[in-house]
């Protein structure tokens, strides 16, 4: 038997706008995952400015983000990055409209030794970020992929987390 | 990152009219949003500077037709994540102008607090992050955190001071949600205003350091002869009232502000330019610094008083100064209307419609951003018009880009367009309340 870890140690942060399109797509899949893990994890919604992602990460070992990512795959192709020794973004870029975005926010908190102990990244290629439309056809599936992978990567930080 | 692509060899340049020199810069580091620029040169001089936006908040304007005036305050909150508050504040005192209401004083000073928080999250992200690693030879923040630990964690902490502040009082740090015609739909008692003095006395200090910290900066000779336009009320430094000023006389009303400051349209943008009588202007801190210094608070006007600056103000470099001056100013004035504030009876007063025009401006982290509403009797929004502030210096950046090339041309086309990179953000420009791609070119013409 495992114990599952408490509320604190594990937080998943979907990051995105819920008004442009395929960027909302990290936004749905941190709402599936608050249903589909309970209490146990937090979950929680990043909109906006990425600086304050250096707020939401602190306090907890283990932090999993899910953003849309323009990496040249097509749209709806899935990425997972571990972050938590270097930041090797290759081709994968974040999505912001704003000057600081989640890759500057995981580099800024490294450079400032605030850094959890475990970061991933899970990306989904996204197609359009026109505003007020909805996740396209190709993201909805990544989204269905990513959302098991977060599901696996939560209960192995779990595991991790056994006394 | 900006990449050199320069066509035509050196060799070539006796023939004159011959070369064409391309600086091309992929994204513009470290602004708001992205944009384009394109700068052409001929025999070594300036011939035209084009700041091209792409996507003007005008859709908004659109939008808003046909709304009902209770929509306004939360559709203007989303044209822009860094700076919704100025969005409200000025939807809310246009459409309470155009129903003939006065909201009372203490909803009056919420007001001004909201707008303190802003000032203070949007400022500090602008000092520290954006532009203080251009005066410290650094690609950006997360460089510059590896040298100057202790004062980018100054300056993040100083900005969430501002996001506490705001997601207080707005119910969330982005695009709050408590503002309305009227006042607002919450508002706190006194005891919980009073939990947050303790990080703003925190942040007041960190911010009479981060001006003593950017006066240090040096910084390039540079000087133009702006005129500086901002509200200047008689008695306090600006947020949401007051007449219009400029450093050349003009002394107006919101209601006069389209009869002064003219929009028109470029070519090569879809956003439009604002003039003031036909000429560019400068709004945005130097400007409220300038026609405003006698009406700071006590600390932030002894700290802006002994950085011994004064009109030097006309280097646009020292705009990071002017910046941190109000991020001083709006901490000590949240503090002092934290320590005076008695709860309204009422979080809002009551509304009724009735058909009119309403106009306000109100003091955007950026400069002034001024909204007129035609409404109905029901309150039906018939006609919206929004000038933002990065509209507004458009017109001013390019002038300044135009005195400024000749000053870089020696330089290598990479290092050219990086000092034209850092003159631009010396206005914070939030190209995203209308922008989409930002790009840098300079062309020599030729012919």
């Amino acid at each position: 038997m495992t114990k599952r870890a408490g509320m604190g140690t594990i937080r998943v942060i979907g990051v995105g706008n819920a008004w442009r399109g395929d960027d909302a797509v990290g936004l749905q899949a941190a709402r599936r995952l608050r249903e589909r893990l309970g209490p146990s994890v937090e979950v929680i919604d990043a909109e906006g400015d990425g600086l304050a992602l250096l707020d939401l990460m602190e306090g907890v070992d283990h932090v999993i983000l899910i953003d849309a990512v323009k990496g040249g795959g097509r749209p709806g192709a899935t990425v997972r990055l571990d972050l938590s020794a270097e930041s090797r973004w290759g081709t994968v870029v974040p999505c912001s409209t704003h000057a600081m975005g989640v890759a500057d926010a995981i580099d800024l908190a490294r450079a400032l030794g605030r850094l959890p102990k475990q970061v991933i990244l899970h990306g989904i290629e996204i197609e359009s970020v026109d505003s007020g439309h909805s996740l396209s056809g190709a993201v909805r599936e990544g989204l269905d992929i990513v959302v098991g992978q977060v599901t696996r990567d939560v209960e192995r930080a779990q595991c991790m987390n056994c006394t | 990152m900006g990449k050199e692509d320069v066509k035509g060899k050196k060799s070539s340049l006796p023939e004159k009219g011959k070369r064409t020199r391309t600086i091309a810069i992929g994204a513009i580091a470290r602004v708001e949003g992205e944009g384009a620029l394109r700068v052409t040169v001929k025999d070594g001089e300036v011939r035209d500077v084009e700041l091209r936006i792409f996507e003007p908040p005008r859709y908004f304007e659109a939008f808003l037709v046909g709304r009902h005036f209770t929509e306004v305050p939360d559709i203007v909150a989303r044209i822009c994540g860094i700076c919704p508050v100025a969005y409200q504040m000025s939807a809310v005192h246009a459409l309470e102008q155009a129903f003939g209401i006065r909201v009372p004083g203490p909803i009056r000073d919420l007001r001004r607090l909201i707008y303190c928080a802003e000032w203070i999250e949007s400022h500090a992200l602008h000092v520290y992050m954006l532009h203080a690693p251009d005066f410290l030879g650094y690609d950006g923040a997360i460089d510059m955190a590896k040298d100057h630990r202790d004062a980018v964690a100054r300056g993040l902490r100083l900005k969430k001071a501002g996001n506490r502040l705001l997601a207080f009082l707005g119910g969330r740090s982005v695009h709050p949600v408590s503002v309305k015609v009227g006042g607002f739909s919450r508002v706190p008692t006194r005891h919980e205003l009073q939990g947050l003095t303790d990080e703003l006395l925190w942040a007041r200090d960190a911010a009479i350091e981060t001006v003593q910290w950017v006066a240090g900066f040096e910084k390039p000779e540079f000087r133009q002869d702006y005129t500086f336009a901002a509200l200047a009320p008689e008695d306090e430094y600006p947020f949401n009232e007051g007449p219009i000023r400029s450093s050349r006389g003009l002394h107006i009303e919101a209601c006069d502000f389209e009869h002064h400051f003219t929009e028109s349209q470029v070519p090569y943008s879809t956003a439009l330019h604002s003039t003031l009588n036909g000429e560019s202007y400068l709004a945005g801190p130097a400007a409220r610094l300038h026609l405003n210094a006698s009406r700071l608070s006590p600390l932030a006007k002894h700290a802006w008083e002994e950085t011994r600056l004064g009109l030097t103000i006309l280097n646009p470099f020292n705009t990071i100064v002017a910046r941190s001056v109000e991020i001083l100013f709006a901490l000590e004035e949240a503090l002092r209307v934290i320590q005076a504030y008695e709860m309204p009876r009422s979080p809002s007063v009551s509304v009724t419609p009735r058909a009119g025009v309403g106009m306000a401006c109100t003091e955007a982290p950026r400069g002034m951003l001024y909204h007129r509403y035609a409404v109905d009797e029901q309150g039906t929004i018939r006609e919206a018009k929004i000038i933002p502030p990065t509209s507004q210096n458009q017109r001013r950046i390019e002038d300044d880009l135009r005195a400024f090339v000749p000053q870089v041309l020696s330089l290598s086309t990479k290092k050219a367009a990086l000092a034209c990179e850092r003159l631009i953000r010396c206005y914070d420009p939030c190209i995203s309340c209308a922008t989409h791609f930002l790009r840098l070119e300079v062309c020599e013409a030729a012919t």
